[in-house]
């Protein structure tokens, strides 16, 4: 067990892998000499050369689109996108290659592929560069979405998806590069995609989440302690396939749910979790199911504007208020 | 080629079933012998199992509805396949206002501010605001478990609605409040009882009574109101005073017998109302001693004294006379030994006291004379089995023997 | 019975007697069995967009003659041709479009998305250029791994228009990836002439811009497309890096089913010039000049020809649909044991 960041957490993950199957690469931009643009890459290239390592033009579309052709005949590509936000420019890709060729073809060809990188906001980076997008992705069936919120879910997520034989999109987030916690040093310790992590347990209302949003939600649910209100927080981990029987036991004990998302509310993560609750738990619910999430506009520059359009941990505790039908 | 479901016939007697629980949702594949719900009979709990194989695509019924034997309760077909007619399953129906909730749910997220506060004070019972009932699942569900009437519910939530901790209060604290305060559990007829009731009506008229007897050792009994009279000259105590007292107690140990028969359900009772029979000049009436479960020993016997008083001069209101859930007769004044009495419908069963007198018995391991009192209690099989009768008399008697705590 | 002349003019072709035959025979199976495959469309037997390869048999015929068969192959929505080429039989083929549970993917392809990985056909792929860097990413696992293998990518002219084009090629000339990046030049983008849509018409050009040489090949000549391709996979497999080829071809027919041969954009003279250099016309004179084809080989050919595709159709008609259960498979990899 070591203390470390969400940053090193990632790095260690693709230097276990790497060392483990020689089918392992990453390529993206500034991966290599630049040594990773937030440095999750750092000492790879100088361990693994560059032949393992690869720098690439700034051309999402062809690099993703290499990566899916090698992952198509077997390798396993690990695809940085600068951020998430650039990775729009290689969707064609990722949408009709990856998440497709194995239905297409009659389940005769996969695409073990891992595109990775941070999504989401970090602080004044605009309209263009604060975007979380994992409700696209999560949108494509063949296509598993991954985004950890610690460290060591960091590590043993990462695992998992190089080692997972689908297109895995794994979106990490620049704010929480600098994270610090306990990590496994097991090279086996794998978390296997598709399970969801009780990150507090509670009793009167779930408070889910994912990356971005776990770090207020226990924030929150710490405020909330203290009011006399228990709040059981889920972290969701993996978005698809999303692990429906972690949230509807958790919603069947509590009755009362708050969904807190990075993303904007419209058809968002929070929309398909409101639909599965009301589908499978409705006589569980005492309340609606209230949902935090961005303002629906584009990220504003400013400091104060951005604060107020971002899902924080006072928001989260209004909405639980709500739910519980207090104050 | 979808294929229907249809409500068998499980027993030989069987006419309709309740559909407790379903065993296969709807997308579930199904092969043919897979249970596909549980189905209680007048018998027993059956299981419903696939006739085809396939896939469940609908369900025409919800647990806990009564189907009669034959009609659909479900479709097997492909996975995809439109179920024919093209009735949507039960489950699917939308919930009827979506409007209002959405637009509050966004409140709290779309802005920036702290959001509005939600309206929290408790407002009339929701029944009075007129059009539907607002009440979470959650709280119908609790209800229902309840038996508890929503529309007697005050709710505390946003316009009223009837929330969890509403429900909550009803069961540990309070009951749910009715115009006269009265407070009760109907529990529906299940597909046992009523066969029970239709066939013991029909052997024994319709009132199927039968009887149970128990003999109370009085000697403590007696030596308490021989004490509580030494210490109080004043104070009347009767045994008769004993008895409700033990009566209303041991009733509320055992709910089924204090009840009524509705013909189509039960209604348990929170509180005991005891009926105390009173002969008069030209013939009998029941005042009734209410609430006689939180009532000490000695304003009970005040009580049915002023009761029994205004009953010869008949001078009684109605209100005094009715609702009793449970009566009682006593003759021993009238040196009866024992003696069965009439149910007074809809109690389930009335309990009919003999003469204390002393008796030869046997009595640790010794012939010892004591003082001995023979109850006889008239039950209502379609409500009370025999076990349940049996082991409320126990009880009683227990209680008589040992009256310490009825004296305090 | 050969001609003396054409007996020494044949000498140097003679080794390749077979080959042309081969070849020949390729490119009529392709031709009838396209022929089928609309009949079947007009009968509703094949639904969807149909994409028919007749006009440019030789450039699947005489490009996939120089590859190996552990070599990548992959192509655009109009690949039929190069999946027959390939050794896709004819029956697997067809019942894909025919959507049949036996199509070479299980019917859940369709005419755009023919598959088989035991041949390393990676597919037709719907996206204009969307399959350009894949192929990109076949040839950068044969680099990855240090086997000599290439890939060979296929896409119309309209397609190298499109940024994958330029992405893709500027990365492959950088890094010396081992394909071979085949326009196949027909002329139309649907019904938008070349001229219409890139300001430079001489595709093979814009090699120059990626560091690789570009060729201009008669797509109507199967021998020449075949020399040309040997050229580029030789080059390939001695790690110097890609080629660009621009082959110049032409469709008989419209861009689908659902349009017209000629029409808005193009002449009826200007598709009757074009079938004067029919790919098959051009090998049949060649090889009846050489000595290697007369009548009763032709007819030998085209009989075997119509058989197998017969064949096909049959086949297809009479194989099952894919079990409903299929709907749900395949869509991600089965969870490991």
């Amino acid at each position: 067990m070591a203390n470390m960041t969400y940053r090193d957490a990632l790095n260690a993950a693709l230097r276990e892998e790497m060392q483990r199957d020689e089918n392992v690469f990453l390529m993206g931009e500034e991966v290599a000499e630049y040594d990773g643009a937030y440095k999750v890459s750092r000492g790879l290239l100088k361990e693994f050369g560059a032949r393992r390592v690869v720098d690439t033009p700034i051309a999402e579309l062809g690099f993703t689109g290499i990566g899916v052709g090698a992952a198509m005949v077997g390798l396993r590509p690990v695809i940085e996108m600068m951020t998430f936000n650039f990775a729009l420019l290689a969707i064609d890709q990722i949408v009709n290659a990856a998440a497709k060729v194995r239905y297409m073809s009659g389940g005769q060809i996969g695409v073990p592929i891992v595109i990775r990188g941070p999504g989401g906001a970090a602080l004044q980076l605009g309209a263009q560069h604060s975007q979380a997008f994992e409700s696209w992705y999560a949108h494509i069936p063949g296509l598993k979405v991954v985004m950890p919120a610690t460290p060591a879910d960091a590590k043993g997520l990462l695992k998992a998806s190089i080692r997972d034989d689908n297109p895995v999109i794994f979106i990490e987030g620049e704010m929480l590069y600098n994270l610090k916690g306990d990590v496994s040093d097991d090279p086996d310790l794998v978390i296997p995609l598709g399970k969801a992590d009780i990150k507090r347990p509670g009793n009167d209302v779930t408070i889910i989440c994912h990356s971005k949003t776990v770090a207020p939600a226990l924030a929150a649910a710490k405020t909330l302690a203290e009011e006399g209100i228990d709040a059981e927080v889920i972290d969701l981990r993996t978005i698809r396939p999303l692990d429906t029987d972690t949230v509807l036991t958790s919603v069947r004990r509590t009755n009362r749910v708050v969904v807190a998302e990075e993303g904007w509310s419209f058809a968002g993560v929070g929309a398909q979790l409101v639909d599965l609750i009301q589908r499978e738990a409705f006589d569980a619910l005492d309340a609606p199911v209230l949902r935090v999430h961005q303002a629906d506009v584009p990220m504003p520059y400013n400091k104060h504007l951005e604060k107020a359009a971002k899902a924080d941990a006072p928001k989260i505790v209004a909405a639980v208020h709500h739910v519980c039908y207090k104050g | 080629m979808a294929t229907k479901v249809v409500m068998e016939a499980l027993s030989p007697t069987m006419e309709e079933g309740r559909l407790v629980e379903w065993k296969k949702n709807v997308g579930d594949a199904v092969a043919v012998g897979d249970v596909l719900a549980e189905v209680e009979t007048d018998k027993a709990v059956m299981e419903l199992v696939a006739r085809a194989a396939g896939t469940l695509i609908n369900q025409t019924v919800a647990a806990g509805a009564t189907v009669p034997v034959a009609q659909t309760v479900a479709w097997i077909g492909d996975k995809g396949e439109a179920v024919p007619g093209g009735t949507a399953a039960p489950a699917a129906a939308a919930p009827a206002e979506p409007a209002k909730p959405v637009a509050a749910t966004t409140a709290p997220s779309a802005s920036p501010a702290a959001p509005a506060a939600a309206p929290v004070a408790p407002v009339a019972p929701a029944a009075a605001t007129g059009g539907r009932l607002r009440a979470s699942p959650l709280a119908r569900r609790m209800a229902a478990d309840q038996g508890v009437d929503l529309a007697a519910v005050a709710g505390s939530g946003p316009e009223g609605r009837i929330v969890k901790r509403d429900l909550e209060g009803a069961r540990a604290s309070r009951p749910a409040a009715l115009p006269d305060g009265e407070s009760f559990r109907d529990i529906p007829l299940t597909q046992m009882r009523k066969t029970i009731a239709r066939r013991l009506v029909q052997s024994l008229g319709p009132i199927p009574t039968y009887y149970v007897t128990a003999e109370a050792d009085m000697e403590r009994a007696h030596e308490a109101r021989e004490d509580l009279i030494a210490r109080d000259k004043n104070g009347r105590f009767s045994f008769n005073d004993f008895i409700i007292r033990a009566t209303a107690e041991a009733l509320t140990q055992h709910p089924w017998v204090n009840a009524w028969w509705l013909d189509d359900k039960v209604r348990q009772w929170q509180d005991v109302h005891i009926g105390v029979a009173v002969a008069v000049e030209d013939g009998l009436i029941t005042p009734v001693v209410r609430h006689a479960n939180h009532k000490p020993l000695r304003d009970i016997g005040a009580e049915v004294r002023e009761l029994a008083g205004r009953a010869r001069t008949k001078r009684l209101k109605p209100e005094e006379y009715t609702g009793a859930t449970f009566s009682i007769s006593n003759l021993g004044m009238f040196g009866i030994d024992e003696f069965t009495a009439i149910i007074n419908p809809p109690e389930a069963a009335i309990l009919a006291v003999g003469r204390i007198e002393p008796k030869v018995v046997a009595f640790n391991g010794e012939i010892a004379i004591r003082r001995r009192m023979r109850l006889t209690m008239s039950c209502d099989h379609r409500v009370i089995d025999g076990a349940t009768g049996a082991a409320f008399l126990q009880t009683l008697v227990g209680m008589l023997e040992n009256p310490l705590a009825l004296v305090w | 019975m050969a001609s003396s002349q054409a007996s020494k003019k044949g000498r140097s072709d003679a080794p390749f007697a077979d080959q042309y035959r081969e070849w020949l025979q390729m490119m009529v199976l392709i031709r009838h069995f396209e022929e089928k495959a609309g009949e079947a469309y007009s009968l509703g037997q094949i639904g969807g967009f149909c994409h028919l390869y007749i006009g440019q048999e030789a450039v699947a015929v005489g490009t996939l003659a120089a590859l190996r068969p552990d070599d990548y192959v992959v192509s655009a929505y109009r690949e039929h041709g190069q999946a027959l080429a390939r050794g896709i039989t004819p029956r697997a083929v067809m019942a894909e479009l025919f959507g049949k549970a036996t199509g070479c993917s299980h019917g859940k392809g369709g005419s755009m998305h023919l598959f088989d990985a035991e041949r390393h056909f990676m597919g037709g792929h719907g996206i204009v250029g969307g399959q350009i860097p894949l192929g990109a990413g076949f040839a950068f696992a044969a680099q990855y791994r240090g086997t000599d293998q290439v890939s060979i990518t296929y896409f119309g002219e309209a397609a190298a228009n499109i940024g994958a084009f330029h992405e893709t090629l500027n990365i492959a000339g950088l890094w010396k990836l081992p394909a071979i990046f085949v326009i196949e030049n027909n002329g139309y983008g649907m019904g938008t002439a070349v001229k219409r849509a890139a300001a430079i018409t001489e595709l093979s050009t814009r090699a120059a811009s990626y560091g690789m040489p570009g060729v201009k090949v008669d797509g109507q000549d199967v021998v020449a497309v075949k020399k040309a391709t040997d050229a580029a996979v030789a080059r390939a497999r001695a790690g110097e890096g890609p080629t660009l080829m621009e082959i110049i071809t032409f469709r008989y027919v419209g861009h689908s089913m659902s349009d017209a041969a000629s029409g808005t954009y193009r002449s009826k003279e200007e598709l009757e010039a074009s079938r004067q250099r029919d790919p098959i016309v051009v090998l049949d004179s060649r090889m009846r000049e050489l000595g290697m084809l007369d009548d009763a080989g032709r007819k030998a050919i085209d009989a075997a020809v119509d058989a197998q595709v017969a064949d096909a159709v049959k086949f297809a008609e009479e194989s099952p649909e894919p079990d409903p259960a299929e709907l749900w498979t395949d869509v991600y990899a089965p969870e490991a044991h």
